[in-house]
């Protein structure tokens, strides 16, 4: 696959020293925000539009459009959301890490064309690395004049601020983040009202968008909307960042172009299964995503389009991998304590639901589980996620406790046997 | 702004500390918005976050101890009881779970004598568990004082706790903790990176807690 690499081309190139503003301008970095800036702000919302870049955060929003909702009311912010934390998820901290300026001047140019004159970044609190590097290009900025006041001689304004989280999954939720940021608890916000585009940072017009997709930004002003919609199927334009884990030969974050299959991607790109032990099953983006199968799956093309009509979706890019020496029942109470340790509290069926569910599954992992339990685990799930469909439907605020749900659909359809071994032989039969 | 009395005696923070503070505050349109910071700042002064660390940072945002306490509970990194010199973190979810991490928490709790979520009593070591630290492309992975080293094993596990037991470094190097104990990584780092932790909270310049290189400090 020869795929055009877009937001880790520099750091491949140039592994050495990817991250400094020296390397940034000598690859043609800042260019894009001279361009920007001598272009009116919706002709570049126009660029973004056309390029067809939907968010690499988790819902895959179209950028463009979300622009276009912007409220006129002023001020307007622009907010970063490296909250980075989906269980599997490690692809904006490389982004951060190894390339903070193209992140940057993604935000600048996203500034401009909503007429923000106050950005801030917000990074999550387990990624020091990623917060220096990020504040160090924060400052390299503002001295070589990228940032400050009249940038570059346009009249534009812009000041940025670095903003580290503290440990809560739940502010990577748009709202929730806005809060956290605002000095509160990261609890997310009903919407409607509390819409950023309408009602957000400070009550204020607010675009909160991905470190990836905002990475993108200075290759679509650059090379222009039309060049980045030539790229990879339609409704998924661009490349993305893969991040692949567990049982494979080659983890790691692959910039791909979408539309190969899921056979391609753990067999190719990610060097098949140690041991070439038997693939078992896979979570094709993000703890919150059902999972996929092998016989269902391993052939479909990995799009948003086509995981959303199987019945998942690719959300943060995160794809992990699990062979068949993998107890399936452990592994979704794991991903049911990561939400329930995560929930915020603010809504009764996620609150409960996601602790009972995760003592349900401790329960059958340690061999005390009865065959009541299999109904009861369906019925948790089905007042947190009613009819337990895809895309959930909302008994709560925002989709975390939805998305506690994912695994559960895979161990009671797919892995039922195991489930049901757990609870006869009184034990887990991987032990 | 209410005045609190408070049974033990105030201490107050150091003239940088507030220097810090109110730089910190002025980045923001509203003052409330320089909480989380702010309480990073308090742990970094006072090594956790104490009622006294509250107080400060409630004047100084205009805001009750009371609202102040509510915002620091939310959060898993303010630490309200006080670690030891260096917080183990051992991730033990999905990714890191698959290729053996909960051999590598064993490996630490054994090593240490620290059961996950407690302090030994010399206040040297803390131990937790925690969710997701993205770092599964090399997994398993720990953090000590949020310094991440990627591609842990139960052995690399124990050597780790024993090098903090009797080298006991004055910082945490993140890169020096991944060559002396860590294996595959997520991704290429880049250049090794000489900032340190100093504490059981995050290494990040504008709260003051990060160490430069090793020869500034000496100048």
């Amino acid at each position: 696959m020869s795929a055009p690499s877009i937001v880790t081309d520099r750091m491949t190139r140039h592994p050495s020293d990817s991250h400094t503003l020296e390397r940034y301008l000598e690859t043609g970095g800042y260019q894009a925000l001279a361009k920007a800036l001598e272009m009116a702000p919706d002709e570049v919302t126009g660029e973004v539009k056309a390029a067809n870049l939907r968010g690499r955060g988790g819902a895959g929003f179209p950028c463009g459009l979300k622009w276009s909702f912007l409220a006129p009311s002023k001020p307007a912010y622009v907010v970063v959301n490296g909250d980075e934390s989906e269980p599997g998820t490690f692809k904006d901290r490389q982004l951060m890490e190894r390339d903070p300026h193209q992140m940057l001047e993604g935000t600048i140019i996203t500034s401009y064309a909503n007429g923000a004159n106050h950005a801030f970044i917000y990074i999550r609190g387990e990624y020091p690395r990623s917060a220096r590097r990020v504040q160090q290009a924060v400052e390299d900025a503002y001295a070589a004049g990228y940032l400050g006041s009249d940038i570059l001689g346009s009249g534009f304004d812009l000041e940025v601020t670095v903003h580290l989280g503290a440990g809560a999954y739940i502010c990577g939720e748009e709202t929730g983040l806005l809060n956290s940021l605002e000095g509160r608890r990261g609890e997310p916000r009903l919407k409607p009202p509390y819409y950023p585009a309408a009602k957000g940072l400070y009550m204020q017009p607010t675009i909160v968008n991905n470190v990836e997709t905002l990475a993108n930004v200075p290759w679509i002003i650059e090379n222009g909307g039309e060049a980045f919609a030539a790229i990879g199927p339609d409704g998924s334009r661009g490349t993305r960042l893969f991040s692949i884990s567990g049982h494979v030969r080659r983890p790691g974050n692959y910039e791909l172009v979408m539309g190969l299959t899921w056979r391609e991607l753990i067999y190719e790109v990610a060097g098949g299964i140690p041991g070439d032990r038997a693939l078992k099953c896979w979570i094709p983006g993000g703890a919150s995503a059902p999972w996929f199968v092998p016989d269902d799956h391993l052939d479909l093309p990995v799009t948003l389009d086509d995981t959303a009509k199987a019945g998942s979706m690719l959300g943060s890019g995160a794809v992990v991998i699990m062979d068949e020496t993998t107890c399936t029942v452990r592994a979704t109470e794991r991903l049911v304590r990561f939400f329930a340790h995560e929930s915020c509290g603010q809504c009764t069926p996620c609150r409960e639901g996601c602790s009972w569910l995760e003592r349900i599954l401790r329960r059958i992992e340690e061999g005390a589980g009865r065959e009541v339990d299999v109904d009861m685990l369906l019925d948790i799930s089905d007042n947190i996620s009613p009819g337990l469909a895809w895309p959930p439907r909302m008994t709560t605020i925002c989709p975390l406790g939805p998305s506690a749900v994912s695994p559960i659909l895979a161990i009671t359809s797919y892995f039922k046997d195991e489930l049901m071994a757990h609870i006869h032989q009184g034990g887990c039969p991987f032990d | 702004m209410v005045e609190i009395r408070s049974p033990s005696v105030r201490r107050g923070w150091s003239e940088s500390a507030r220097a810090r503070a109110s730089e910190i505050v002025g980045q923001y349109p509203e003052p409330r918005s320089a909480v989380m910071p702010l309480l990073y700042l308090a742990m970094a002064e006072e090594g956790y976050l104490t009622d006294n660390g509250m107080r400060e940072v409630a004047s100084l945002v205009g805001l009750t101890p009371a609202q102040v306490r509510a915002v620091a509970s939310f959060y898993t990194m303010y630490k309200r009881d006080d670690p030891g010199r260096y917080l183990i973190s051992c991730c033990t979810s999905i990714s890191c779970m698959l290729l053996g991490s909960d051999e590598v928490l064993r490996a630490i709790e054994d090593e240490s004598d620290v059961t996950a979520g407690e302090t030994d009593p010399e206040e040297l070591i803390s131990v937790e568990h925690v969710e997701c630290i993205g770092a599964c492309g090399g997994a398993p992975a720990v953090t000590v004082n949020y310094e991440l080293i990627e591609g842990m094993t139960a052995e690399s596990a124990r050597e780790l706790v024993r090098w903090l037991r009797t080298a006991r470094p004055e910082a945490i190097v993140g890169a020096e903790c991944q060559e002396l104990f860590g294996g595959r990584r997520s991704f290429d780092w880049g250049p090794f990176d000489r900032d340190s932790a100093l504490g059981p909270y995050p290494a990040f310049g504008p709260l003051g807690t990060v160490s430069g290189p090793a020869e500034d400090q000496d100048g």
